[in-house]
């Protein structure tokens, strides 16, 4: 058996620890396109990671279509999703507290993953990965192809995200809203067209997830769930609002949660992140990058 | 104001549950079952409850029980206790059945045991522990109680007299934490000793977990000669395949009886190629040799299931079919009488079933012993074959 | 809305104590009495909920745990040490009010989402324990031989004397829930409720009425977990999972968050829909079980207690 030391362990931990986190990150950033422009946590957010997974492996791996053309047409069928998620669940709800607002996330969510199990049935599915399954060896750890899919997506999702907001009149205007909606709509934004959007690409977010670590996770119809806490764990350890924030927040979520399992058990593990979480807002109520004024300022 | 309201309420609460209320059936025989069809064990109960009806399907085509029709009430618990309970509850007293199936959790087993006892009904359960039908203060069988799979020992012992054979003495477990991961952790805890076992990592995962490289990881630095995967749903795969990413292969690897069924290999993705796993006839008809007890069962199972559902069969399904088919033959044998149904099943000899052939008696309500229950299965070729 | 009428009460009452009777005669509703012992131990968190959410403005997604540490303390208790059952209970009430206090103090400061995510943790981090300390709590098996509960020899080991038992507590609860928000103190909470900084100008020493609430709250819930213990006499974790917390607060949100009625019907609602009246649609159930939460979330926002309301509305037009 060839050599196998406590460092290349320690490698090893690293890596999956930040595979798994990219995914937790893209929940999170998800969750925080439509917390910035509504002040709602989309519990739903999983289960657009859900959907894209499977709706992936029905267009790839069952209908045969080309990963070019399944990849994108399964993050504009989970977008159309998303839009629908407002415009049936959010938009109509004529008094919108915020708690009520998270209630209606809940039940929609609720009402896909049972369309899922309907559509897909209860057994998982697998994705076949995107360049093979032959593993790579690095500084001694192992690293399977896929790892690096979902953490360059990650990377590609943060910089479309970034200049989205930071070049386009939409995204601008889309910061606007989260800053002040009253002000933003007497500039003449249409802040509903805004949640919209704000949906729709959260829901696409989610579907790159879903579709990125299907392959490496397998994927069924009630997994949405967990996802959806993992992601808010990690958006509010990083802070709300902040994408900087969510991306630590998922990163550290899945590290802690890997070294935990690693070395001290893996029983454990998920308890492991949450007490570090739990700390972490003990001593920094709005999270590691999150900003104390904003969250003075916003209802919830 | 509020009284209106509350009239509303009232009457709304009457209105529902007359509606609802359960139609007469006449001159049936009332079987009730209760299975996990949805919620965390789904992969328990929706295979039970399609066995089941399947099962009942036939019969009634065949002419139904001494010429009455067989009626099975299915309720669902999705994995919940309260919930199991109520519905154990009222298929005693309302639906009246002859007698009950299931639950599919041991958990939820060990919670209505009490309430088969007191209301004098047999129940034949569809979950694993001892201790759904054995007293742990007296040592005894319960009265009423039956269980038809084998215990998590058998398949421990099976995997550890395996590896007696094959030589293996250091070992490393990966569990669920569900109650069947859990409860095949401390039979393997237990039994290391008696097969001149170590154990050198004992790590465990969540149902939902993504992946479990870290603890394989873990596995890999103490360089094991053989790992045992124990726990059941999607992420058993998982581990399978970051095993083989994290190029371990050498070591051999076995799986828990909750890896019976096909789509699993599937799944694995060639991950399972030469993995050793203990399986109930029902999971590998093909495999068993002609002149097996089982043999003939197993294959009409077999197609009939996949002719109807149009997937593979799962070794859980086999469950329902078994609790079921007794409950049949003590039907055909005695009546709706409950006591009687009890004795029949207590006295039941030599019934080849999906998981073994069941030889019932006062001090066994579980009638089966591990050599005949499991047989010894390797994936080869992406398909099951005997080992050896 | 702040005068509570005697009257709604008393004729709650009524029903419940007739509701047996009446469900005894007709074969089709004999099991609601039974479904009527869970509902009214939902019924006991849910009012703690309402007080915590509705009144004092403060979100727990973690109120599962502290229903599971009062069942496990109970069962465990009961089972391996041999306690009498109703000691036991009020040790796990002392240790939910601890526990409530060890994570109140920290997490009340807390706002929004931060304090949802914070209750959520430490929820989940209870189950985990739950799950794991097999040597005690039984794993994922759970514990079961739970002893029934006596007093003085009479035993509640029918349905119809567990039924009583449970409904007099919830009413106990609730007339003392009531008093507490008629008085000083719940104008205090519902000043909190509509601006913490205000009402600490005003000299409402803010964070103690959050943590007295969140206690009392995490009181109630232990007593249910308590009594569904000894009712079922076996408690497994999964009955106390994060699903389960998120289940409480849909009954607030169905029957309606700014009323403690809202509590009552809210949990009403949910155990008949999901042990009950949903099995017709079988694998539709979850579907059918998310529209109605639409629904309602959506045509009425202030829950089914609104509806009387929204009647009235009709005929002033």
């Amino acid at each position: 058996m060839e050599e196998f030391s406590f460092a290349n362990q320690l490698f090893q931990y690293l890596i999956t620890g930040l595979t798994v986190g990219s995914v937790y990150a893209m929940v999170a950033i998800g969750f925080n396109i439509i917390y910035n422009v509504t002040e709602i946590i989309n519990l739903a957010q999983g289960e657009f990671v859900m959907l894209g997974g499977l709706i992936m492996v029905f267009l790839h791996a069952v209908a045969g279509l080309p990963l070019i053309l399944a990849f994108p047409i399964t993050v504009i069928l989970v977008t159309l999703v998303g839009m629908l998620l407002d415009r049936l669940a959010i938009r109509p709800i004529r008094q919108p507290s915020v708690l009520t607002l998270i209630i209606a996330t809940i039940a929609a969510s609720i009402i896909i993953k049972g369309t899922a199990m309907f559509i897909w049935g209860k057994d998982p599915f697998d994705l076949p990965a995107f360049s093979g399954r032959t593993p790579i060896n690095f500084l001694g750890a192992v690293i399977q192809p896929q790892y690096f899919w979902v953490i360059g997506f990650l990377i590609v999702t943060v910089i479309l995200l970034t200049l989205f907001f930071e070049k386009t009149i939409i995204g601008k205007a889309m910061s606007a809203c989260a800053d002040n909606p009253d002000a933003a709509s007497l500039m003449g934004i249409n802040v509903k067209w805004m949640i919209l959007l704000s949906f729709s690409l959260s829901a696409a977010i989610g579907a790159v997830a879903g579709i990125t670590v299907t392959p490496i996770s397998l994927m069924e119809y009630d997994r949405g769930a967990m996802l959806a806490i993992k992601g808010f764990g990690a958006v509010v350890l990083g802070g709300l609002g902040s994408f900087p924030g969510a991306i630590l927040g998922g990163l550290i979520l899945g590290t802690i949660e890997s070294f935990g399992a690693g070395l001290i058990s893996s029983g454990y593990k998920d308890a492991f992140a949450l007490i570090v979480l739990l700390a972490v807002l003990f001593f920094r109520p709005s999270g590691l990058l999150g900003s104390v004024e904003i969250s003075k300022i916003k209802r919830f | 104001m509020r009284m209106k309201k509350l009239l509303i309420v009232a009457t709304c609460f009457l209105f529902i549950g007359i509606v609802v209320g359960p139609a007469l059936a006449a001159d049936t025989y009332k079987v009730g079952a209760v299975f996990s069809v949805t919620g965390r064990a789904s992969f328990l109960g929706d295979p039970e409850k399609k066995t089941a009806l399947m099962v009942a399907d036939e019969i009634n085509k065949a002419g139904g029980i001494n010429g009455k029709k067989l009626e099975l009430i299915i309720y669902d618990d999705e994995g919940d206790a309260t919930k199991s309970t109520l519905a154990v509850k009222k298929l005693i007293n309302q639906d009246k059945v002859c007698a009950i199936l299931g639950p599919s959790l041991s958990g939820l087993s060990i919670a209505v045991v009490p309430i088969a006892q007191q209301s004098e009904i047999p129940l034949v359960s569809a979950a694993a522990s001892y201790k759904i039908v054995t007293d742990e203060k007296t040592g005894k069988q319960y009265k009423w109680v039956f269980k038809v799979p084998q215990s998590d020992s058998m398949a421990a012992e099976a995997i550890y007299s395996h590896m007696k054979k094959e030589g293996i003495t250091k070992i490393a477990i990966i569990t669920g934490t569900t109650g069947f991961g859990k409860s095949g952790r401390s039979e393997l805890l237990r039994l290391a000793p008696q097969y001149g076992i170590t154990i050198l990592a004992d790590e465990s995962y969540g149902p939902r977990d993504t992946d479990m490289t870290a603890q394989l990881t873990k596995i890999k630095g103490v360089a094991p000669q053989a790992i045992v995967n124990w726990s059941i749903g999607p992420t058993q795969v998982t581990v399978l395949r970051n095993y083989r990413d994290l190029g371990m292969t050498n070591i051999v690897f076995y799986q828990s009886h909750g890896f019976g069924s096909k789509k699993n290999i599937e799944l694995a993705a060639g991950a399972a190629e030469g993995v050793y796993t203990p399986l109930g006839a029902c999971a590998t008809p093909d495999a068993l040799p002609a002149n097996h007890p089982q043999k003939k069962v197993a294959v009409e199972y077999n197609k009939n299931y996949t002719g109807k559902y149009n997937e593979p069969v799962s070794t859980f399904g086999g469950h329902a079919w078994d609790a079921l088919n007794l409950v049949v033959d003590a039907l055909k044998a005695v009546g709706c009488d409950r006591a009687k149904i009890r004795d029949y099943l207590e006295n039941k000899k030599g019934f080849a079933g999906q998981h073994g052939v069941f030889n019932f008696s006062a001090n066994d309500h579980n009638g089966l012993v591990w050599q005949d229950a499991f047989n010894m299965i390797v994936v080869k070729n992406g398909d099951w074959a005997m080992a050896d | 809305m702040l005068r509570i009428r005697k009257l709604p009460i008393i004729g709650f009452a009524l029903f419940i104590i007739v509701f047996p009777w009446i469900a005894g005669t007709i074969p089709a509703i004999g099991n609601y009495p039974d479904l009527m012992i869970f509902a009214g131990i939902y019924c006991l968190i849910t009012i703690g909920l309402s007080l915590l959410m509705g009144y004092a403005g403060q979100i727990s997604l973690g109120q599962a745990a502290f229903y599971g540490i009062g069942a496990y303390v109970s069962a465990i208790l009961t089972v391996h040490f041999g306690l009498s059952p109703w000691f036991c209970m009020v040790i796990g009430m002392l240790i939910a009010s601890a526990v409530a206090v060890l994570v109140g103090v920290p997490s009340l400061k807390l706002r929004g989402h931060y304090l949802a995510m914070a209750t959520l943790a430490f929820g989940i981090i209870v189950f985990i324990v739950f799950n794991e300390e097999i040597e005690w709590t039984g794993g994922p098996d759970g514990i079961s031989g739970i002893p029934g509960l006596s007093l003085f020899g009479f035993e509640f080991d029918t349905v119809l004397k567990y039924y009583y038992l449970v409904w007099f507590l919830v009413f106990a609860a609730f007339i003392f829930t009531i008093n507490v928000i008629q008085s000083r103190s719940g104008r205090a909470l519902r000043a909190i409720h509509i601006s913490e900084a205000a009402s600490s100008a005003m000299g409402v020493n803010v964070s103690r009425f959050k943590i007295m609430v969140f206690v009392y709250s995490a009181i109630l819930a232990s007593l249910a977990g308590s009594l569904y213990a000894h009712y079922l006499n076996f408690i497994n974790p999964s009955t106390f999972d994060l699903f389960f917390s998120i289940k409480l607060l849909i009954m607030i949100a169905l029957g309606g968050m700014h009323e403690v009625w809202g509590a009552i019907v809210g949990a009403f609602l949910v155990t008949f829909l999901s042990f009950e009246w949903l099995h017709f649609f079988e694998e539709f159930e979850v579907i059918v079980y998310g529209i109605i939460l639409l629904l309602v979330t959506i045509f009425l926002p202030h829950g089914l207690v609104g509806i009387p309301g929204i009647v009235k509305g009709w005929f002033r037009r």
